[in-house]
């Protein structure tokens, strides 16, 4: 594919707001996971959790509050993305930049709040509940493109783990064919009981902070987070350089033990990205912390990148941001190339015999020019993308 | 932009059983009878998933099976492109009645068939599709936004799509908030090259223009009724196998506009 220049990009999770919290976090090696302590929650477990999100949306936008669009307003609001997007709706128009965010909660929280508060007896829901503005998966998609006056194509993507990654590869294509000339992808998941809950079930959640690819790992650390980025033809400092999706085909919340789908998915991306596995710098995992994906993804890298390559998770970091974590760790990884830096697998204190892959224990400075990052969601959904700097 | 070729549909809606039934309705050759939905029995799940399966997910497979004509092998090598506003709104209220109780005990199977991409996984493990999966949201909008993103990947990533759209009923209390009175999906299998059994062929236009509509008032009203019905007047123009802009409606009063060609 033709490389498309990355002309902004922003970040919100429990390690700060934007991307200078996020650098200073990642070199003073601080975690942004806490025991969680949400109203009503009996767990025993460590969130990422973003602080400050308490005051409801005002205005004209105060038919949208919920967390979720909360969280994604102020992540347009930080490291000048709101100035760079209105550049670039100056420049096309409007209706040439397109909208694609990644959610697999939405606001779900004011769907539980609506239940606990309703009557029972009544077949209705609360008076102040909204479909539309909170629930709906395009909720996400539609906030951000109203808060940025934009009236492209627009549209959620909603395919758990991998929806903010998979924004990449649907703006790729949208401005291949011409139906635009910039896009915003993105990606907004809040914390809300069905996530903490739902991974409780499975027994997939961890009481401690999660450790991916640790031999004692025993599951994953829930968080919320947004990002966003401006994609556009041409150059910048930071560029989208190929993605590949594909599906395991094998179960609905396991992974392939083989990582087939996963290998597929990082081949595809390569061939897009007209580069060999001995390009990639660094690879930034999908890491969740649970024994099946860490053991199921190690398979697949090692197969395609034997076992030198530098690899981690940033799982341990900011938690797992479901639905974000795509953009999320898009957005580390383009701070990675900014400040060649490769990031420690944090809380790692022992790799599992069974890893064969060079995870990193310890942070270390070096040149990063192509990373690749791993993004694998329930239904056996996955997507890779390759980032790398200017031209 | 250039153009993708409609190798087969998929119908199931109140009254429109199958893509049979629905194209004599829509080409004016049956009267419309408004039924209840068939049983949804998709015969491409293990006899296992079939039970975990939810509604929507059986539906949206049920249509798939019908546009995909028992062509396992073809079948196997689509991409596909999912799209519904809500996914499976059943699943959502058990998720959220069981937590809104003390205990919060919810089921593993309901949590991992929340995932508003559950058809797709389903659909990936029956047909043993290792393709890319895509499930899209826009609300009421939801059918052009599949639609509009199954045609420029059919053409950008140089492969065959199979589009599903559907949406569910919500149970009550969820249904007087989102009042989809009935469930519904559609099925295309959508080419790169015309075969001796293409329908149509579909383009996408950048004339603006008001939303399509049907032109019998019971047919509108099932338009209407559920995001994967948008399509209708598309298959209206198929079914008709007429020359024709069909204009959708999405979000901020917008338009996607669609050329058909009969074949």
């Amino acid at each position: 594919m033709t490389p498309l220049a990355i002309s902004a990009f922003t970040l919100t999770t429990a390690l700060g707001r934007g991307r200078a919290a996020h650098a200073d976090a990642l070199s003073r090696e601080r975690s942004g996971l806490a025991p969680q302590a949400i109203e009503g929650c009996g767990l025993s477990t460590w969130v990422g959790e973003v602080a400050g999100l308490d005051v409801p949306l005002a205005g004209a936008l105060a038919g949208w509050d919920c967390r979720n669009n909360r969280l994604a307003q102020a992540a347009l609001e930080q490291d000048d993305f709101l100035a760079s997007v209105a550049r670039s709706r100056a420049r096309h128009g409007p209706a040439r930049v397109a909208v694609f965010i990644g959610t697999s909660t939405a606001g779900v929280r004011e769907t539980e709040r609506a239940y606990r508060e309703r009557d029972p007896a009544a077949a209705t829901l609360p008076s102040w509940f909204r479909h539309r503005e909170t629930h709906n998966a395009f909720s996400a998609a539609d906030f951000v493109r109203i808060v940025l006056g934009l009236a492209g194509p627009a549209c959620a993507i909603s395919t758990a783990c991998s929806s903010s990654a998979k924004v990449f590869a649907a703006a790729s294509r949208a401005l291949a064919v011409g139906q635009c000339d910039a896009a915003v992808v993105g990606g907004v998941d809040s914390l809300c009981f069905t996530t903490l809950y739902g991974f409780h079930s499975l027994q997939l959640v961890s009481g401690a902070p999660c450790r991916p690819a640790d031999a004692q790992r025993d599951g994953l650390s829930i968080g919320e987070g947004a990002g966003f980025a401006l994609l556009e033809r041409g150059d910048a400092p930071f560029r989208l350089l190929g993605y590949g999706e594909s599906s395991d085909a094998h179960h609905m919340s396991t992974p392939d033990p083989e990582g087939r789908g996963a290998r597929a998915a990082m081949r595809a991306a390569l061939a897009r990205a007209q580069l060999a596995p001995g390009d990639i710098d660094y690879i930034n995992l999908h890491g969740t912390a649970t024994p099946a994906n860490d053991l199921a993804e190690d398979r697949a890298v090692c197969g395609e990148f034997g076992t030198r390559l530098p690899c981690s998770s940033t799982k341990g970091w900011t938690g797992h941001t479901l639905g974000a974590a795509g953009v999320v760790e898009a957005a580390l990884s383009l701070l990675c190339i900014e400040r060649g830096l490769l990031p420690r697998s944090l809380h790692t204190r022992a790799v599992d015999p069974a890893i064969a892959g060079n995870i990193l224990l310890a942070s270390r400075a070096a040149p990063v020019r192509h990373v690749l990052s791993n993004s694998f969601g329930f239904g056996g959904s996955n997507c890779v993308l390759v980032f790398g700097g200017g031209a | 932009m250039s153009i993708v070729f409609v190798e087969a549909v998929g119908l199931v809606a109140p009254g429109l059983a199958s893509w049979a039934e629905g194209r004599a309705v829509l080409a004016g050759d049956a009267a419309f009878e408004r039924q209840p939905l068939p049983a949804l029995q998709p015969g491409i799940l293990p006899p296992n998933e079939r039970r975990r399966a939810p509604l929507g997910v059986k539906l949206a497979l049920l249509a798939a099976e019908q546009a995909t004509l028992g062509a396992t092998a073809a079948a196997a090598q689509l991409a596909t492109v999912f799209a519904t506003s809500d996914a499976d709104m059943d699943v959502v209220h058990r998720l959220c009645v069981a937590l809104a109780e003390p205990n919060r005990s919810v089921s593993p199977t309901d949590f991992h068939n929340s995932v508003h991409n559950a058809a797709s996984g389903y659909w990936s493990i029956g047909a043993q599709a290792r393709g890319a999966s895509t499930t899209l949201s826009a609300h009421d909008f939801t059918f052009a936004a599949g639609l509009r993103e199954a045609l420029i990947q059919a053409r950008i990533d140089d492969t065959d799509v199979l589009l599903v759209a559907f949406d569910v009923s919500p149970p009550p209390p969820l249904l007087a908030a989102r009042p989809v009175p009935h469930a519904a999906a559609i099925a295309m299998w959508l080419r790169r090259q015309a075969t001796e059994r293409t329908l149509a062929q579909l383009s996408l236009e950048g004339m603006p223009g008001p939303e399509s509509v049907m032109r019998d008032a019971e047919l509108e009203r099932l338009r209407r009724s559920n995001p994967a019905l948008r399509s209708l007047p598309l298959l209206g123009a198929i079914a008709r196998r007429e020359a024709a802009l069909v204009h959708f409606a999405v979000h901020g009063g917008l338009a996607l506009a669609v050329r058909v060609e009969p074949r």
